[in-house]
């Protein structure tokens, strides 16, 4: 089969590989019928986050069509049954997945000792991420074995396409999650940094969930349309300070949620210097991550509010401001996304047409196309925002 | 390298039959390649400092030389991280410096001026190299201005911003008055106790 393989920094090819197989009786194959490139595979494609080897497999936003099941699918899960693919994989049955924390699932991480060592305790598995969290192969793929597919899966309507619904694999569970861990109330401002994809989703998800004003953060002209099309006030960083701009917006007393849609790579640039700093540590390997967006935004919170980040981090972070962040009594909310705890509503919410998540889609190519895409999306050509990509 | 790692992999995981094209082009390329030569000269510069000065004529000048080192390494890290330009940039930069440090020693007076001039035309070569690299990865990487698209049709509410508001508010207001409701039941209950 066709897949998109890591080669190393910078280096992502469309390769032969051999096609996946059944492992163990809980696994199924999906035949990919669209999967798509997030924000966070620009992390590995810059190697900024450790454990990939050569060889592995991109991808962990993928949908498909079930042509292979393991003998064990407690009748949940058929050959011809149309599934979209959390990216985190989940048991279904050790402690954490009873509390519905499927992303620290305590037994999907089939490298859980080094996981543990790295982590302190092991976190769930995920495609495509990594052989700190499993090493699994990623689904830019034409298939994929899915370990565990009794549990790690989503049925979807046949009513819905596939853009309408791929992102519940990822994306809009993700900006979900994050607004939905900042408790918003009909009174609060949400700040949203970044709108990439995960920044459109929540400040989409800000706006479904209540809140009385949403501000978007960006620099590049198209993300800010889109988020003001989804009902945000927008602040371009590079023509207005950010601080003065969310004081004039909540009458000088500062937002009450703000959300870090950016992680590890925040943008490096003149006018901000701790970013500069940040770049040339990470270049000699004295910080792995760029906390830029967590530093303002400890520094722009109302006292007792809630920063919530589902931005992605890797490491080590300096310089982060926690005498502010202590004095004000702010509330700390993150992790990697617990998909299935939000997507039967959130499917619900797609069927009744209070949402129609492929507004974010920019680009549509072929898998060949997806080291090219890759490229595309990093360096925000053509008014890239989200590839989806059709095997 | 590959191969060993998919000897390595799980039996049911995908292994590599034949690699396509890479995403890392020719212009990435000749930029690590530029990277690595800039942090060796930048070695050479720092621990050898002496045999250079001592080749160009240039005795006296030894920190100097070793200053340029740290420059060269600095730019040599940029050079092969992601921000590639930055590095390149850097480097033509540090060329200039270069070129002109030696033009100093091409003064009548200095013997070894044969090895001055050799080392100056090696220095312009590499400078174009650098400024070939620069180009190509500028060109590769570039947003292109004024043809930015506008996304201002994409709300993503196929019933609208207004509908998705009012829901949301309609859905938190029955919430509070069904707390509210509760909290007077309780209060009309225990009245009535």
């Amino acid at each position: 089969m066709r897949a998109l393989v890591w080669h190393g920094k910078e280096d992502i090819r469309c390769d032969t590989v051999s096609d996946p197989e059944i492992e163990h009786p809980r696994d199924a194959i999906i035949k990919v019928t669209s999967c798509a490139i997030c924000g966070s595979d620009l992390h590995l494609f810059h190697n900024f986050i450790p454990a990939m080897k050569p060889g592995d497999v991109m991808g962990h936003e993928m949908m498909g069509e079930v042509v292979e099941t393991g003998s064990q699918m407690n009748g949940r899960l058929k050959k011809g049954d149309r599934i979209v693919v959390p990216f985190t994989i989940n048991c279904g049955e050790c402690e954490q997945c009873k509390r519905g924390n499927f992303s620290v699932c305590e037994r999907t991480n089939r490298n859980k000792e080094t996981a543990d060592k790295v982590f302190g305790h092991t976190t769930a598995g995920l495609f495509g991420y990594t052989h700190l969290t499993g090493g699994y192969p990623g689904g830019q793929a034409e298939y994929l074995r899915v370990p565990f597919a009794d549990e790690t899966h989503i049925k979807v309507p046949d009513s819905l396409t596939d853009e309408q619904v791929l992102f519940l694999g990822d994306i809009f569970p993700t900006g979900w999650q994050a607004a939905a861990q900042c408790d918003i109330e009909p009174t609060d401002t949400v700040v949203v940094w970044g709108c990439g994809p995960v920044g459109q989703m929540t400040i989409r998800s800000a706006v479904l969930l209540g809140a009385k004003q949403v501000i978007a953060i960006d620099r590049i002209p198209e993300r800010l349309s889109m988020a003001e099309a989804g009902g945000a006030t927008t602040i371009n960083f590079e023509e207005e300070s950010v601080v003065e701009r969310l004081n004039e917006l909540t009458q000088g007393k500062g937002p009450e949620k703000c959300i870090d849609a950016v992680g590890l790579e925040s943008h490096v640039s003149m006018g901000q210097p701790d970013t500069l700093l940040d770049r040339a540590k990470q270049m000699v390997m004295l910080e792995s991550d760029r906390p830029h967006v967590l530093r303002e935004m400890i520094y722009v919170c109302r006292p007792g509010g809630i920063i919530s980040i589902p931005g992605v981090y890797s490491g080590l972070v300096d310089k982060i401001p926690m005498g502010q962040a202590m004095n004000k009594g702010l509330t700390f909310r993150m992790g990697q996304t617990h998909v299935r705890r939000w997507t039967d509503d959130l499917v619900r919410r797609i069927e009744e047409g209070q949402i129609d998540p492929s507004f974010v889609i920019t680009h549509t190519a072929s898998l060949e196309e997806g080291p090219e895409m890759y490229k595309v999306f990093r360096d925000k050509r053509d008014s890239c925002i989200k590839v989806v990509l059709k095997p | 390298m590959i191969f060993l790692n998919s000897m390595s992999r799980p039996a049911g995981d995908p292994r590599l039959i034949e690699a396509g094209p890479s995403s890392f082009g020719s212009a990435d390329r000749l930029a690590r390649d530029l990277g690595w030569f800039s942090i060796g000269l930048g070695l050479v510069e720092l621990f050898a400092a002496e045999k250079i000065t001592g080749a160009l004529g240039m005795r006296g000048n030894e920190n100097l030389v070793r200053a340029f080192g740290v420059r060269e390494v600095a730019s040599g890290i940029m050079t092969l991280s992601v921000d590639r330009q930055a590095g390149l940039q850097s480097r033509i930069v540090g060329d200039a410096l270069d070129i002109a440090t030696l033009a100093t020693a091409m003064r009548p007076d200095n013997r070894k001026r044969g090895n001055a001039a050799l080392a100056l035309l090696l220095v312009a070569g590499v400078t174009f190299l650098d400024l070939i690299a620069k180009g190509a990865i500028a060109a590769r990487h570039r947003r292109e201005n004024g043809k930015v698209r506008s996304y201002s049709d994409r709300s993503g509410f196929p019933q609208g911003i207004e509908a998705a508001r009012y829901a949301s508010h309609k859905k938190l207001q029955d919430k509070e008055d069904i707390s509210a409701g509760a909290g007077s039941g309780t209060k009309s209950g225990d009245n009535a106790t």
